[in-house]
């Protein structure tokens, strides 16, 4: 399952690049997102809560930054067990485009889910990824813009 | 006939305790101190078993035991096994990959089993299940067949090198080659079977109980054919011996070949009730069922079929791929080769047949036997191949067939089978009669002013049932035979007990079999008990499944009715003191022909018993059982014909008739029949119009509930039109056939001759949502 996006945020793109590093701000914007503590360099523990169709399934997992080039690109990845529910892996790539005093982020997203979230709540995944993603970087828009502006 | 003899309407009698929820199956038994089971099963399609933490699950509230895969093998039990030897064309035999109960190291598909959690109740198992931490290592994975034999696929089993478990063939190559080289035309074709989940309506379940004082276990399971399951619990699965363990199938809700099989559950049970001290009870729930029932069908194929300048069929090519899963389920080797290549000539006189069989490994479900096994994939490939020659050829597709059927008896085709009676064209003109197929014209272009495509399709079968020989299954690889037994007590107040190795899991066998005792005998069915499924009770038996409980059960009972009877007629003679050659038995009674002399049946059984005036030398008692074993298959056949209308607008497709004309030889109960004909009807047209497993390309199961595995219901399927003809069976003594799988044989090619009538296009696969109906038919 593929989809990508497009956001426009009123910021500089290293500021963006900053943002999209920082754990406090994506812990605000990863819907669900419980607890995220950083482990390491660019890898992160997080837990989240998501509901897919009739189930509401806790994951605890990993989140790591990897094809880091500044303040371009990089890639968000995740992968997290939901105990009998299954397991889901996924990530995004953003790409950062400075466009005046603006910042165009262009993402593109890939899940994999397993086990009873596959058999259960396949036909809901597309729907359901799109949903997040939407709440994920409109929220990262909002946070962007409004730190900016104060 | 009498009113309850061979040939009557009778209601069954079985059909009151199902219907007023007084069925009694393995999740209503019970014993004290019962304990639940919960698997833990693989999320992943393949994978390294990296660790296995049991700690906290052991820990949880009711846990009384964690068990894995190594405590089994530690007790020495021993893998599942495929109970059928094929060999390649090479000569080498079939690559079997180890299937562990519980797996060790590595799972090879989603669902595959690796711990059990035994509790006191079982939401305590299910949770408790929930904290075993199984550490995995994903593998690429592989999920359909034909991907799964290219250079560079995920390998599955070092034993199977390129997932390839043999490579087989039957018949005569070159010949047909040389048909195809010769022929005025060739119709070439690939054809798809899809993939399908079983479903009976009631899930598999286990209850293993170990006596440690007796040393004894008994198996509660959902099987088809208990016996079966203890000779291979016994034999191969080191559980006990057959003297120390007891299978019973209580009433069992359905099967369709799916409970045929000896599953990782009933073994882990059995296992488990020792090893961990208590009973142990395990019951599907239906996920479950979609993710561990073996699977049916799932055939690729490449057809080739030569015809000469008058439109006979010269020659026919197969080369056929056929998904088995993860590993070899008990009969599945057979399943694409035996019962599928052997129906290859159809209806019809072919001179050249060949057929390539490949059978490989995948990370999906195993895959087996499914109603009709073997013998749909064969019938879908020669009907959808017959009706494209007609469309290339520009003739009937009714006249086709009809210039190439069968018409003298015996027919020895290329492909082993020898048909032994039939008579193709009657049900053909019967089918075309009841769908007033000559009249589809008019119908069409009425449903055209309304903006609808009408279409027709037909689809002449041939079966094989009444399985089988024990001596030419055994020359073909059969790891058992095939014969039946029964065993008829004649009580001291002259009820009867019938003791069957034929297990009834909705086919009616109190009814049926009791029939056919009120038809010798002359004695109501009310005073005849069926006893079946318990190995305590039933000596031996090979159990349900490929028709045969009517062609080979029936005829073992035929073979200790005639012993009865033998013995009866001394009696009543002797007592009557006249010529037991005169004595014959009418209404209940034993009578000296040509008088008014009688001895009524219960006063002969209650002499018997008494034995104070029996013929010199006799023993006491009326009790006598057989082994019948047959002397051929047996060829039900018939020809289906299915109307349907498109709606080119959504691509939804209305069946607006379906008939079906068969012949099954005689029968016993055309109630029973008509039933089994309209199941296997309505399974049929769930296969070819909505019934299909998915799996994604991670090879994750898509298709695990009803919200994503669309079965038939009512409002899809029209009112049936059935009748049947009869040409009686000369191979068994009651001359019949078989009908438990035809409808789900005939109907699916039958099907989509009328949607690809409908459409205008042939290019069309099972199922035929309504997506691929509008896309082909705006191709």
């Amino acid at each position: 399952m593929d989809l990508s996006g497009e956001y426009r945020i009123p910021a500089s793109r290293e500021r963006v690049w900053e943002f999209l590093n920082d754990p406090d701000i994506l812990k605000q914007c990863i819907p669900g997102c419980e607890a995220i503590a950083k482990d390491g360099d660019d890898k992160f523990s997080a837990t989240v809560v998501l509901r897919i169709g009739p189930m509401k399934v806790r994951f605890t997992g990993n989140v790591s930054l990897t094809d880091k080039v500044y303040p371009e690109s990089y890639r968000i990845s995740g992968e997290g067990s939901g105990g009998i529910a299954g397991h889901a892996k996924g990530g995004a790539n953003v790409r950062l485009t400075q466009d005046g005093s603006e910042t165009i982020l262009n993402y593109s997203v890939d899940t994999h889910i397993g086990g009873k979230i596959a058999q259960l709540g396949s036909r809901l995944i597309s729907s359901t990824s799109k949903k997040l993603a939407d709440q994920f970087f409109g929220k990262f828009t909002e946070v962007a813009s409004q730190s900016v502006s104060a | 006939m009498g009113i309850e003899g061979i040939g009557a309407r009778v209601a069954r009698k079985e059909d009151k305790r199902f219907i007023t929820g007084k069925g009694r199956y393995t999740d209503d038994m019970s014993v004290p101190g019962m304990k639940h089971a919960h698997f833990v099963r693989s999320p992943h399609p393949h994978a390294t078993i990296t660790g296995i933490d049991k700690s906290a699950a052991e820990n949880m509230p009711g846990v009384i035991a964690v068990l894995d895969g190594e405590q089994m093998a530690t007790d020495g039990i021993g893998n599942l096994i495929c109970g059928w030897m094929i060999h390649s064309k090479d000569g080498s035999p079939m690559k079997m990959g180890a299937w562990r109960p519980l797996a060790q190291k590595t799972v090879r598909y989603v669902g595959d089993g690796v711990v059990v959690v035994i509790a006191e109740t079982k939401s305590q198992a299910r949770d408790a299940a929930e904290k075993v931490v199984v550490s995995y290592e994903e593998l690429p994975s592989v999920v359909e067949a034909v991907d799964a034999i290219e250079p560079g696929a995920p390998q599955l089993h070092p034993e199977a090198e390129n997932n390839l478990i043999y490579d087989w063939e039957i018949g005569d190559s070159s010949a047909a080659d040389k048909a195809i080289a010769e022929a005025a035309h060739v119709t070439e074709i690939e054809i798809t079977n899809n993939r399908l989940s079983p479903n009976p309506m009631e899930p598999r379940a286990a209850l293993g109980h170990y006596d440690g004082g007796e040393d004894h276990y008994t198996l509660w399971t959902t099987s088809q054919n208990p016996h079966v399951a203890r000779l291979v619990l016994s034999a191969f699965y080191n559980v006990a011996p057959e003297n120390k363990l007891r299978v019973i199938a209580p009433d069992v809700g359905g099967g369709f070949g799916s409970k045929i099989y000896i599953y990782p559950e009933e073994i882990v049970c059995l296992w488990a009730s020792k090893r961990a001290g208590v009973p142990v009870k395990w019951v599907s729930d239906r996920t479950e069922a979609f993710m561990t029932d073996a699977h049916g069908r799932d055939h690729v194929s490449k057809v080739k079929m030569a015809f000469d300048a008058n439109n006979r069929i010269t020659g026919l090519k197969v080369d056929t791929i056929a998904n088995l899963g993860a590993y070899m389920s008990l009969f599945s080797s057979s399943v694409p080769t035996y019962l599928y290549a052997t129906l290859l000539s159809g209806q019809y006189a072919i001179p050249a047949i060949h057929c390539n069989v490949r059978t490989v490994y995948t990370n999906t479900v195993p895959v087996d036997a499914y109603r009709g096994a073997g013998r749909p994939e064969a019938t879908y490939l020669l009907e959808r191949t017959g009706e494209t020659a007609a469309r290339e050829l520009g003739v009937s597709p009714a006249e086709l067939r009809r210039a190439n059927f069968v018409r003298s008896f015996p027919y020895q085709t290329p492909v082993i089978m020898c048909y032994d009676a039939g008579d193709y064209e009657t049900s053909l003109n019967a089918a075309m009669k009841a769908a007033d197929w000559d009249g589809i014209g008019a119908r069409k272009a009425e449903a055209a002013s309304r903006g609808k495509k009408r279409g027709i399709g037909m689809s002449c079968y041939i079966e094989a049932c009444g399985i089988a020989p024990s001596a030419a299954v055994g020359s073909l690889g059969a790891g058992v035979g095939l014969w039946e037994s029964a065993e008829v007590r004649v009580n001291a107040v002259g009820t009867i007990e019938i003791l069957t190795g034929s297990h009834s899991h909705g086919q009616g066998h109190e009814t049926t079999f009791a029939q056919l005792v009120a038809e010798r005998f002359g004695v109501p069915i009310d005073s005849v008990s069926i006893v079946h499924g318990d190995t305590d009770k039933v000596q031996m038996g090979m159990g349900t499944y490929g028709s045969r409980s009517g062609a080979v059960g029936m005829s073992a009972i035929v073979k200790a009715l005639d012993k009865v009877e033998a013995k009866a007629k001394k009696i009543a003679a002797h007592l009557m003191e006249a010529d037991e050659g005169d004595i014959v038995i009418e209404n209940g009674a034993l009578k000296v022909a040509g008088t008014d002399k009688n001895v009524p049946w219960f006063q002969m059984a209650l002499a018997a018993y008494t034995a104070h005036n029996l013929p010199s030398g006799m023993e006491p008692g009326l009790k006598e059982g057989a082994f019948y074993d047959p002397t051929n298959f047996t060829f039900p056949a018939g020809c289906y014909i299915c109307e349907v209308e498109v709606d080119p607008d959504t691509g939804k497709t209305e069946v607006i008739q379906f008939v079906a004309a068969d012949d099954f030889g005689n029968i016993i109960n055309p109630m029973i029949v008509e039933g089994q004909v309209h199941g296997g009807i309505a399974q049929g047209i769930g296969q070819a119009l909505l019934e299909g497993v998915r799996y994604d390309a991670d090879g994750q199961l898509l298709t695990a509930s009803y919200m994503d595995y669309c079965m038939p219901r009512a409002d899809d399927l029209p009112s049936f039109n059935v009748s049947t003809s009869n040409t009686p069976c000369p191979g068994n003594p009651l001359g019949i056939k078989g009908c438990g799988e035809a409808g789900a044989i005939g109907s699916p090619p039958a099907l989509i001759n009328a949607i690809t009538d409908a459409i205008g296009n042939n290019n069309l696969s099972m199922p035929a949502t309504p997506e691929k109906v509008w896309a082909a038919a705006n191709a």
